[in-house]
């Protein structure tokens, strides 16, 4: 019975999204805090280091903290105005059950009565319908700690093989690409590597806005010498000034990489010693990316030719390099193609495992990297390990003691977790920081799906637009109400410190995870005092896999300012470079660097196929989605910070002069979108910055504002990451302004 | 207490990413907890995504309180432009007119001049202004001059600016590229727009494309 209790105007005004600003002591001068407490930001996955002011159990603002060597203060726009998600009007003081006749659509109740029916009610589906018939899906802006209990909680206590998380929209095309290269899955390179290359090269990475601390080591190697080459749809805040700009066609960025790979052979700019020393497979590669001549990539890429020989020649040349990739390349229906395309390129250069030669994707959410290598990812264990694999079931069940056969298969990605709703296969779900409602392409299938649902019982601190469909909902702790680790965008482990308790009834998330087991009956394994313990398990889970921390304690993680995995020994100091020449590792031993038996990286080839849905004369042209800088993905944190929503307070679509000329719409119009799934109404904002044939919008926005009511829910084979980046829409002048112009914008207080 | 003389603010417009980072910490300040005092202009939205932060300047010889009539803004010894006293400020708008960088602004509410003075309670003990510790790009730094120069060798800093026939001195340091002169602007030269050349436009030079035609 997962449906909207009440009409959505009615839910938010009861919950929000609601504005805070500062008030009270937070604009009090002088207040002398209680505390200032060392942890991280909530938000992507630099985890840049800050200082929280606390006064009364109250986040009262922040202070800079400079010794932590990533960022040295620096900060974002979320990460400064991050502590209004504290103490916050809209926050879940109770277990709140739905009930259609209560105001809002909820009513509190008391939190063990809240426990007791989730349990009975999980029960219950499952002696009629089979373990299998619950799903989960959690997240990865969750600490490493809560990660591993998810998965461990979904295979041990529901033993359903139905978790997944939200990682499957944001890291996995780079981490199967990478995995098929390098036979590990992590960034290659700390990011002081980036300064010091003589080239830098940023594909479909909005670095400004999706990572801004990067910002700085990318001006700074420019500082020193490096040419800065972009590629991008759009003239991005790093695009403006770079040194080379590529404004590629969304969803051919593996044609690019294998134009330049055919100019890079044709010119004789390899590594010999490196290809055959290092590597295996480039003859195979080599003949298959003869077909791509700058014509033909041009003509595929839609750059024009000369800036790709131009880049080639860069690339090429260069005597050391970073090339770096996000979402732009990886959310499309052969994300695992580009990435492979990219890796290919840099391994024919051998520019890999030295100072300054360097590769990495830029992890996008707090624990993108910790949250896919510790068992909630749908066919993963802890320590990276395999759930197919009998040797890594054996391990792991070892540690849990419970028989390995017991263990389930793997599952289905996130996506198909919906599709297994509609075919009555899942009829309960549970959820953890996760807002699929807003996340998921085609939204619209994802509201049909929730409605379907038998039960459904999210775990949030804010009522999300998914978690308003739920029959219970439990409330859970925000990041700087419990204490843990999270391995951030270089792999380096990094530990999260509790600066207050969580108010009302508010649990840490694990400690619902558990109140759950125990009330299922089912309470071994589940019966921790700290998250520390739960470090420590997960410790001794990960020995021996690729991404091993058995060797990190959190005193460690704290006196080095991070420890970056693996690190299989208590005095071993953590590896923040991989593939360092003569290094061993748990596959290759003594063979490595690389994580294959025979110690060799992959070439693999990179195989250009057009996007799933192209432009036609019906829908023709390229709608591609991304992010803006003061808002962070599905915006159930950021669209309640009042500050960050007046930097940009709604989403606008991007068009270009030209196209707009041909449409008729001016700067500042509503603009009619639509998709072969839904439209949308939005502000025109007209930039030479777009490509002509190609239109924008930012997605962290719900209900009819939603980018994800007109994207496709095309996956990559390989990875299953949605194709955010590319469909067909068709555009026209509204008529009048839609009629939810004034509503989905929250402004104003809460009604409670 | 007071600012090291040794320390400097520096502006580097080429590295702003408009983030606003420096406008949101801004307000985190303690003594205008609230209130931002950063100017962050977009310079022309259709043409570019260029930001550009403007704090004060901090003029060796200010404006703003040669004009006042109440004498009601002051030059620290170290060099720092204060916002106007509070019992003096007689809320008239000379300084936010005659500034020649648009700095001061009119809080109404309070009827007093505001501006940025530097985080005067973090510079004066020590600290980085709040705006130059977060700035993610380097488009605000605070630092001293032999440290500016190690960093940034592709630039070079000013602090003279003609407007008209008035040449003001500022503390805060303008970076600009190492090999570029002196330029002379004439404010009328930015008021009309000339025809895009296209050559000099990164997304129509270089993008290969076909517009859809339209029903």
């Amino acid at each position: 019975m997962a449906q909207l209790p009440r009409d959505p105007l009615e839910i938010r005004e009861q919950f929000g999204p609601h504005l805070a600003f500062s008030s009270g002591s937070r604009l009090d001068r002088g207040v002398e805090p209680d505390a200032l407490v060392k942890t991280h930001c909530c938000f992507c996955g630099q985890q840049c280091g800050i200082q929280l002011k606390v006064k009364d159990n109250e986040v009262i603002g922040f202070e800079p903290w400079m010794e932590f060597p990533f960022n040295r203060g620096m900060l974002c726009p979320k990460g400064v105005k991050r502590y209004l998600q504290g103490s916050h009007p809209d926050r879940l003081l109770r277990a709140q059950l739905r009930d259609p006749a209560a105001e809002g659509g909820f009513r509190g109740i008391d939190y063990q009565d809240a426990i007791g029916r989730v349990a009975k009610q999980l029960g219950q589906l499952q002696a009629k319908y089979g373990n299998d018939s619950i799903g989960m899906l959690s997240g990865a802006s969750l600490t490493t700690e809560k990660t591993y209990l998810m998965g461990k909680f979904a295979r041990v206590c529901l033993k359903t093989p139905f978790i997944d998380y939200n990682g499957r929209l944001c890291m996995v095309s780079a981490g199967a690409g990478n995995k098929k290269a390098f036979g590990i899955d992590r960034a290659a390179n700390p990011w002081s590597d980036i300064v010091g290359s003589e080239v830098v090269w940023i594909s479909g990475a909005n670095v400004a806005e999706c990572a801004p601390i990067t910002t700085s080591y990318v001006w700074q190697a420019r500082e020193q010498g490096a040419k800065i080459i972009v590629v991008d749809p759009r003239i991005t805040p790093v695009a403006r000034t770079c040194d080379l700009f590529l404004p590629i066609k969304p969803g051919r960025d593996v044609a690019l990489f294998n134009g330049v790979l055919k100019l890079m052979i044709e010119h004789d700019w390899l590594d010999h010693d490196f290809i055959e020393n290092h590597t295996v497979g480039f003859e195979a590669l080599a003949e298959s990316v003869q077909q791509w001549t700058p014509a033909r990539t041009a003509e595929v890429t839609g750059i024009a030719e000369r800036l790709i020989r131009q880049a080639a020649e860069w690339w090429g040349t260069a005597s050391t390099s970073f090339l770096m990739h996000a979402r732009g390349i990886e959310h499309h229906s052969h994300g695992v193609q580009n990435v492979l395309g990219a890796i290919n390129i840099v391994l024919a250069s051998g520019r890999i495992g030295r100072e300054h030669c360097g590769y990495a994707t830029i992890t996008g959410q707090a624990n993108g990297q910790g949250g896919r290598e510790h068992g909630q990812k749908c066919d993963q264990l802890p320590g990276g390990r395999d759930l197919a694999d009998p040797a890594h079931r054996a391990h792991v069940a070892k540690v849990w003691d419970v028989d390995p056969d017991e263990l389930p298969p793997p599952g289905v990605d996130a996506y198909e977790l919906f599709r297994k709703i509609d075919r009555g296969e899942i009829r309960g779900l549970i959820s953890l920081c996760f807002n699929p409602l807003v996340s998921l392409p085609d939204s619209g299938f994802v509201a049909r799906m929730l409605d379907k649902l038998d039960f459904y019982v999210a775990i949030d601190f804010f009522l999300n637009e998914t978690a308003r469909h739920a029959d219970i909902v439990l409330p859970g702790s925000l990041q700087e109400e419990d204490e843990g680790t999270v391995t951030q965008i270089e792999g380096r482990v990094i530990k999260i410190n509790q600066a207050v308790d969580p108010p009302g009834e508010a649990r840490q998330d694990w400690r619902i995870i558990q109140d759950i087991a125990a009330a299922l009956g089912r309470p071994h394994g589940f019966t921790f005092n700290h998250s520390r313990e739960i470090f420590d398990e997960l410790r001794r889970a990960s020995q021996g896999g690729v991404a091993d921390y058995s060797g990190m304690t959190w005193e460690k993680i704290e006196r080095q300012f991070g420890v970056c995995w693996p690190c299989p020994s208590e005095d071993h100091p953590g590896t923040p470079r991989l593939f360092e020449p003569g290094t061993p590792n748990p596959i290759a031993g003594d063979a490595g660097p690389f994580y294959f038996p025979d110690g060799k990286a992959r070439f693999n080839l990179a195989e250009y196929t057009p996007p799933t849905e192209e432009v036609d004369a019906e829908y023709p042209v390229i709608l591609t989605t991304g992010r803006v800088v003061s808002q962070f993905l599905s915006g159930t944190q950021t669209r309640r910070i009042g500050p960050l929503v007046d930097q940009y307070p709604e989403p606008r679509v991007e068009i270009h002069p030209r196209l707009a000329a041909q449409l008729g719409i001016q700067d500042g119009q509503w603009t009619t979108i639509s998709s072969r799934r839904g439209e949308l109404t939005l502000r025109a904002m007209v930039v030479k910055t777009i490509r002509p044939d190609t239109v924008f919008i930012p997605y962290h926005w719900a209900g009819k504002q939603s980018a994800n009511r007109l994207t496709i829910a095309a996956q990559d084979p390989i990875s299953k990451i949605p194709e955010y980046k590319v469909c067909a829409v068709r555009l026209r002048k509204a008529a009048s302004p839609p009629a939810n112009a004034s509503d989905e914008t929250s402004h104003g207080h809460p009604g409670k | 207490m007071a600012i090291p003389e040794n320390k400097y603010f520096f502006i580097d417009p080429h590295r702003c990413i408009g983030c606003q980072s420096c406008v949101q910490a801004c307000s985190e300040c303690d003594t205008h907890k609230g209130k931002s005092m950063i100017h962050l202009e977009t310079v022309d939205r259709l043409q570019s995504p260029q930001t550009l932060p403007v704090i004060c300047m901090h003029c060796d010889s200010p404006t703003c309180a040669e004009v006042c009539p109440a004498d009601a803004i002051k030059r620290t010894e170290d060099g720092v432009v204060q916002s106007a006293r509070k019992p003096r400020c007689i809320a008239c708008n000379n300084c936010v007119l005659a500034c020649p960088f648009g700095v001061p602004k009119m809080e109404t509410s309070m009827d007093l001049m505001m501006k940025c003075d530097m985080c005067y309670d973090r510079t004066s003990i020590g600290k980085k202004p709040m705006c130059a510790t977060v700035c993610p790009s380097g488009a605000l730094h605070y630092g001293t001059l032999s440290e500016i120069e190690e960093l940034r060798p592709r630039s070079r800093t000013n602090n003279e600016f003609r407007f008209g026939g008035q040449t003001i001195r500022t503390k805060v340091q303008m970076m600009v590229p190492r090999q570029s002169p002196a330029t002379h602007l004439d404010v009328a030269d930015g008021m009309f727009e000339s025809p895009a050349d296209e050559a000099d436009d990164a997304m129509l030079s270089g993008a290969v494309f076909e517009l859809p035609t339209v029903q």
